[in-house]
């Protein structure tokens, strides 16, 4: 029988598996409050380690936002496409795309509500992406 | 009753701002080196080279501009993301074997992390005469290397969507400065049409036809609101650039460029992790530059911020404190950053419009070099005695700010 070994990363292990039950997991520091995004194994604020994970609500507000229309060549046939930085309630900023390559969304702005969906990303798992809330 | 005597107690913010003191010894940077030679190895596209070659080149050159041999050289500082060991690679070729080396590597501002590493170095006694040196093939050879999409560790969760590096993390940077200020297109093409002015100034430079602020806007979109001219080329070339000990930099012919203050920053590795998209790490590096030198912003003859995109200009202009948060747009509008403008800036033509071999950082030093050396020619700032140059590297990650003067 081959041996067979599998590259074991603790933080991105379990946000993935969180996304592929469509849920948002990051982690929340017990001794200085912060949330913490990316996931990680100590708090980048103070220090402590092995910091909780959490489940957020997946609201937020656009932070910034561009619309790709030179895109790398594995994303090419998507583009034009809008990536954001969104501020997530729980106190976290991340990146996500428009959900349904911004298909049914006329425009998005700096500023706007959104909420978190889930869709396969393009290695097939699923991954968050963003509507207007 | 108490007769100790009073023990005043001041408050930090009251300890006067004066550089801190090692057995009564400022421990500041300001003149511990000079830079002695400089130079370029062919720019543009050079397809008869390697890394190496071309590095080699910008060396001897260096070497010949400052008087020096090779023999005198003892501390070598490289960047670069070729090959496997570079630093290995590049002394062993050019047959040093320093006893100082330093390969600092956070993107295009390496280079000026190391002038100020070279002169912690110089000051420590470890070195006397060290070189600093850049190559790349990127545009003959196709090699994307510094770029590579990695997916992996931190990048895992910015992978699934497709947003190109480094272009689309500036753009938006630029998305959230318009947001948040006004700041609009017709500004930005307008740094860019100043900058292809003086390299219409410049034999070397890549690009040196006329431009205007209708082809910047008309240029297409890479990823809003940056156009294709907003971005910085994409060529070869290397350089090279010789610090000196005071003792050292005396005896040369050619008047010593002097360190006279130089502070450095990281932030963060990708875009999602920087905390505001409109203040970059140079607001903390430029602070310590300016305080070691002892000087303020009225001082400044001539100017260098990295362009690897116009919005990094503008948003490093406002950190370094050259205007006020929200004024970058206006600071840059209507040539005033040109040949003829009142805040000369990026007088080779820059990473726009004169040469982008991937890390841009060690022409800035070489042009500041040669201004205050009076070697400009058509494009020399008259009287420039002291210049400032700003590198960032990454996505907004780092920033070396450094100010340099003949005396
Ligand atoms: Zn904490």
């Amino acid at each position: 029988m081959a041996e067979e070994t599998q590259a074991i990363d603790p933080d991105g292990d379990p946000y993935w598996a969180g996304a592929a039950e469509g849920e948002l997991h990051y982690r929340k520091c017990a001794a200085c409050d912060a949330a913490i995004f990316y996931p990680r194994s100590i708090c980048p604020k103070c220090g402590a380690t092995d910091p909780a994970w959490a489940v957020s609500k997946g609201e937020g507000v656009v932070y910034a936002c561009t619309t790709v229309h030179r895109a790398p060549p594995a994303f090419a046939d998507n583009a034009p496409y809008t990536v954001l930085l969104v501020d997530i309630d729980e106190g976290f900023r991340m990146m996500g795309g428009l959900a349904n390559n911004g298909e049914g969304v006329a425009d998005i702005a700096i500023g706007d509500r959104v909420a978190v969906t889930f869709q396969d990303g393009p290695d097939g798992r699923p991954a968050p992406y963003f509507t207007p809330a | 009753m108490d007769f100790r005597p009073h023990l005043a107690i001041i408050p930090l913010s009251r300890v006067p701002k004066s550089m801190p003191k090692h057995r009564g010894r400022d421990l500041s940077l300001k003149k511990a080196c000079a830079i002695a030679g400089v130079a370029e190895s062919r720019l543009g596209v050079v397809p008869d080279s390697t890394v190496l070659t071309l590095q080699a080149e910008a060396f001897a050159a260096a070497l010949t501009d400052a008087g020096l041999e090779k023999s005198d050289v003892d501390g070598v500082l490289v960047s670069g993301a070729w090959g496997r060991l570079p630093q290995l690679q590049i002394c062993e070729y050019l047959g040093i074997q320093p006893k100082y080396a330093d390969s600092t590597s956070v993107g295009g501002a390496s280079f000026e992390f190391h002038l100020g590493h070279a002169a912690a170095a110089i000051q420590a006694g470890l070195c006397k005469v060290a070189v600093i040196l850049y190559g790349s093939t990127q545009r003959s050879k196709q090699d994307k290397y510094i770029f590579q999409i990695r997916n992996d560790l931190g990048y895992q969760y910015e992978a699934p969507y497709g947003l190109p590096t480094p272009v689309g993390a500036y753009a938006l940077a630029a998305s959230r400065h318009f947001a948040e200020y006004g700041t609009t297109s017709e500004q930005l093409a307008d740094l860019a049409v100043s900058t292809r002015a003086w390299a219409g100034l410049n034999p070397r430079a890549y690009r040196r036809e006329p431009l205007t602020r209708d082809e910047v806007l008309e240029s297409g979109l890479i990823a809003s609101p940056l156009h294709r001219l907003d971005c910085c080329l994409f060529t070869d070339g290397g350089g090279a650039v010789v610090v000196v000990s005071p003792d050292v930099a005396r005896t040369l012919d050619k008047p010593p460029v002097w360190l006279l203050g130089q502070g450095e920053s990281l932030s963060h590795a990708q875009i999602s992790e920087m905390p505001d998209l409109t203040i970059t790490p140079a607001a903390e590096s430029g602070k310590r530059a300016f305080a070691m030198a002892g000087v303020t912003h009225d001082r400044i003859d001539v100017t260098g911020i990295y362009d690897s995109f116009t919005i990094t200009v503008l948003l490093t202009l406002e950190s370094l404190g050259f205007c006020k948060p929200g004024e970058g747009g206006a600071f840059l509008e209507n040539g005033r950053t040109g040949p003829g403008g009142e805040f000369p800036l990026n007088t080779n033509g820059g990473g726009l419009s004169y040469c982008h071999p991937g890390q841009y950082g060690i022409f800035l030093i070489i042009e500041a070099v040669r201004q205050l050396r009076g070697e400009c020619d058509e494009r020399q700032v008259a009287d420039a005695v002291m210049a400032l140059i700003s590198g960032t590297g990454g996505v907004l990650s780092s920033n070396s700010t450094c100010i340099l003067g003949l005396e």
